[in-house]
């Protein structure tokens, strides 16, 4: 309990730094999001320009400016949107579900195939099919994650018009909530195949690596000469300590997978966070990217306590003799 | 995994099916990048917002494609011999999309608030007041004649507001900014940030048999590959402000699709080079004019544009009735621009480089920025001007560099709307250098001639005389070559075939969709 609410306290510390750090940087970026919103109104007066800055607050200093924002923050109050003319919060609410189910999704499907291929793939090290894993995660790894996108794009949507090329759902709307869920999956296809595209390569790699490493273990001979068949030891005995390092990298790739989709959702027009994210940094719209990278700190930080159940749960000398494991963050580095 | 595929693609069949057989007959689905900041155009320019704006909410007038006022909310208009009163005669059937009459009250208010929330602040500035001797009767006073009133009074500048709604606390801040209620001819129904928004046929609108169409969804799209994917595709109907050259190309060639590379001529984009004329050594008109020659415009027109541009001679939109073509042409003319060089003290040196200069351009233009940009590059070192290529990496970055004077030469995009008193005189008249304001005289361009002769045009209410001052305001300022003109915008509308009823007026697709229609 001590120790829950020690990290708990460290959170709300690193939270606090995050927002501090973010507000600052932002303020080296050229421009303001009033020269924006008068550029693409054509022009405007110096009045209204004044008046503009003095409604947002942007005419005060920046120190001044951060305090006011911390303080608002804490009353869970994330100021309102220049560009976008409503509430912080209610712009995030709106976007994060898309967002939240294009990162589980992406997530589940990389984990999943990435640890198959991996298995498959360190049971036979010289095989045809490790050979072929082997390529595929370098390319998936190296290509850029929006080219991906694109090409799928070109290939399954215009060539091959098998997936929509855009958006969450048919905006011409569909009958039932069966219907809807359908034209859901539908259009998150690709996009989940783009972003997952990356981790497949990096899981698949990692899960090999780390079940090679096991398989050559005393314990797994032991398993052996006690007479298990093959599959008892690979799943039973070898997977559970070969996942490990899957899971520690999960929680730790949880920011860059934010990262990742903002190129996905701007590439398939996916209403999500990244894509709001984007469009804001191009708006200089403060209040609105910093919500979003306040959102996104409590999205990374959360995945990380789950990372470390889950890591205590599948080694349980993790949990009870927590001195003597190695913690997650240090056996990553 | 092969048997998902299959149920997925036949499920999306099957709910295509249905859908289309569901829904109303009528339906435009348009695709768009431009994002709407909210649909109140009374209080804010641009397009993105006029669009939509422009549909929700009617206007006292709309324009022909010869620039010819036609009645709208108004069934007829006087001025005053002196210039100094305007009559609105009103239709007096109008109501808002909530069921309230349509009253000279609600003209009265939407044009003083335009007045003082506008960002086209010389739009209405002579207004005084707005006199309602009766419902169907608004009288605006001026302080001086004011001809610019006139394409003021368009959808796209002037949205009739309902005084009920938009006439408590701080319009800036008011709710029904992003849930609209106005009198045109479709009325708001839903918009989901980032994906969508939605209008719905206006069963009451005062003119019978309009609009045509049940329904309007507009679709917004992130990146314009995608956009012009889901155009090629037939996902969306209509693509409005398709403005890349390769774009426009692709989905001309693309069966089943139409492109009109016309309308929007009062919006009036001119693509241009601006000089910083305090900056040396720019700030000697014949270096200005030297450039002039060097650009070979031809080459820039058919090659880089694709043929889809329009030539720009002058900083007043070609087809309005106020531009005129009688200005230096500057035709292509590599020794005069060496001559005019050496005229300037600007002799090259060993290498036979003159002087060093940077060029900037708007982000996100492809051949009207970058494109042309790289031209200049190799074209201007043909007379010893060596040219550095600054990229800013997004608009603000750009904006900040030019309002504040950091910058020899900038391509430049900048809209003429509709009178020049609204869109062309902030570019030339010297009130108008204010430091820190994009698409202010950023070229910081003095002339005390062209400041006379705009303010004397601002206020001539004969049309012929009107056109004699601009006359002289345009060979000055072509002469004196503060800006280089390259080219009008073209701002292209790509559609179905089979549409009827285009918006390819002088305002393009800000203007209402009165007539258009979807293939039966």
């Amino acid at each position: 309990m001590k120790s829950f609410l020690m990290k708990l306290a460290s959170v709300v510390g690193l939270l606090f730094a995050v927002v501090a750090l973010n507000f600052l940087l932002i303020q080296f970026a050229p421009g303001d999001p009033v020269e924006v919103i008068v550029g693409e109104m054509g022009g405007a007066s110096d009045e209204l320009i004044a008046q503009l800055r003095a409604d947002y607050g942007l005419d005060k200093p920046v120190i001044v400016q951060l305090g006011i924002y911390l303080g608002k923050i804490v009353t869970g109050d994330f100021g309102y949107s220049i560009y976008y003319s409503q509430p912080v919060l209610t712009l995030i609410l709106q976007r994060l579900p898309a967002t939240i189910l294009l990162m589980i999704s992406s997530v589940s499907v990389a984990v999943v195939i990435g640890t198959v291929l991996g298995i498959f793939s360190a049971k036979r090290p010289k095989g045809l099919l490790s050979h072929f894993v082997t390529i595929f995660s370098l390319a998936g790894y190296s290509a850029p994650v929006f080219w991906t996108g694109l090409m799928l794009l070109i290939l399954f949507s215009s060539i091959i018009p098998m997936f929509p090329v855009s958006g969450m759902v048919s905006v011409r709307g569909v009958e039932g909530p069966v219907e809807y869920v359908l034209d859901v999956l539908h259009h998150l296809v690709l996009p989940t195949v783009t972003l997952a595209s990356i981790y497949i390569a990096l899981y698949s790699r990692l899960a090999r690596a780390s079940m090679l490493d096991v398989l050559g273990a005393d314990y797994i001979r032991t398993a052996r000469a006690k007479g298990l068949s093959e599959r008892q030891v690979t799943y039973g005995h070898a997977l559970r300590n070969g996942l490990i390092p899957v899971v520690t990298m999960l929680g730790l790739q949880m920011g860059q997978l934010l990262a990742g989709a903002v190129l996905v959702e701007t590439v398939f027009n996916w209403p999500g966070l990244g894509r709001l994210a984007f469009e804001s940094i191009l708006r200089r719209d403060y209040p609105t990217l910093l919500g979003i990278l306040f959102f996104s700190a409590v999205i990374v930080v959360v995945a990380n306590l789950l990372t470390d159940l889950a890591y205590a749960r599948i080694d349980p000398r993790i949990g009870s003799r927590k001195k003597k494991a190695p913690s997650p963050q240090k056996a990553a580095q | 995994m092969k048997h998902f595929r299959k149920f997925a693609l036949g499920a999306a069949t099957g709910l295509t099916l249905m859908a289309s057989s569901a829904l109303a007959q009528q339906s435009l689905l348009v695709g768009s990048t431009q994002v709407p900041r909210h649909f109140n155009g009374a209080i804010q320019s641009g397009i993105a917002t006029a669009m939509p704006s422009t549909q929700i909410f009617a206007s006292p007038l709309m324009y022909s494609d010869s620039w010819d006022p036609i009645p709208y909310l108004a069934k007829s208009w006087e001025t005053s011999a002196d210039g100094l009163t305007v009559t609105l005669n009103l239709v007096d059937n109008a109501t808002f999309h909530d069921g309230t009459p349509l009253t000279s009250e609600d003209v009265a208010f939407s044009i003083m608030t335009i007045k003082e929330n506008h960002p086209f602040k010389t739009m209405l500035a002579p207004v005084t007041t707005v006199e309602t001797p009766d419902a169907t009767t608004a009288v605006i006073k001026l302080e001086h004649p004011h001809p610019a009133l006139m394409l003021a009074m368009s959808p796209a500048l002037m949205p009739i507001i309902p005084k009920h709604i938009y006439g408590e606390g701080n319009i800036q801040e008011n709710p029904a900014n992003l849930n609209p209620v106005g009198s045109g001819p479709f009325k708001f129904v839903e918009y989901k940030q980032g994906e969508y928004f939605k209008l719905e046929k206006n069963a009451d609108f005062f003119i019978d048999g309009q609009p045509k169409l049940d329904e309007i969804i507009v679709q917004i799209f992130g990146d314009t590959a995608n956009l012009v994917m889901a155009m090629e595709r037939g996902d969306i109907d209509m693509l409005p402000y398709l403005t890349g050259v390769r774009d426009i190309e692709r989905l001309d060639g693309t069966d089943g699709v139409s492109v009109a590379t016309k309308g929007g001529e009062a919006i009036g984009a001119i693509n241009w080079l601006a000089f910083n004329t305090k900056k040396a050594p720019f700030d000697d008109p014949k270096v200005r004019q030297a450039l002039g020659y060097a650009i070979n415009k031809d080459f820039y027109l058919k090659r880089i544009m694709g043929g889809f541009a329009d030539d720009a001679t002058g900083p007043i939109t070609m087809t309005s009735p106020l531009a005129t073509t009688d200005v230096e042409q500057y035709a292509f003319d590599l020794e005069k621009a060496k001559a005019l060089l050496d005229e300037a003290g600007l002799a090259p040196d060993g290498d036979g480089t003159r002087f060093t200069m940077t060029i900037d351009y708007i982000p996100g233009g492809v051949e009207t920025g970058r494109n042309l940009v790289e031209y200049l590059r190799s074209q201007l070192k043909q007379i010893g001007v060596e040219v550095e290529v600054r990229t800013s990496p997004d608009f603000p970055t750009w904006a900040k560099r030019i309002s504040s004077y950091d910058f020899d030469v900038t391509q430049d995009l900048v809209f003429n709307w509709g009178d020049p008193v609204i869109g062309v005189n902030r570019t030339y008249v010297s009130s108008n250098i204010r430091p820190g304001v994009i698409w202010s005289n950023t070229q910081q361009y003095s002339n005390a001639r062209v400041d006379e002769l705009l303010a004397a045009a601002a206020v001539e209410t004969d049309t012929a005389k009107r056109a004699e001052l601009y006359k002289e305001f345009q060979q000055i300022v072509v002469a004196d070559a503060p800006i280089l003109y390259l080219s009008e915008m073209p701002y292209s509308l790509a559609y179905k075939d089979g549409m009827d009823g285009i918006p390819t007026g002088i305002w393009g697709p800000a203007s209402p969709w009165l007539d258009v229609s979807m293939p039966e």
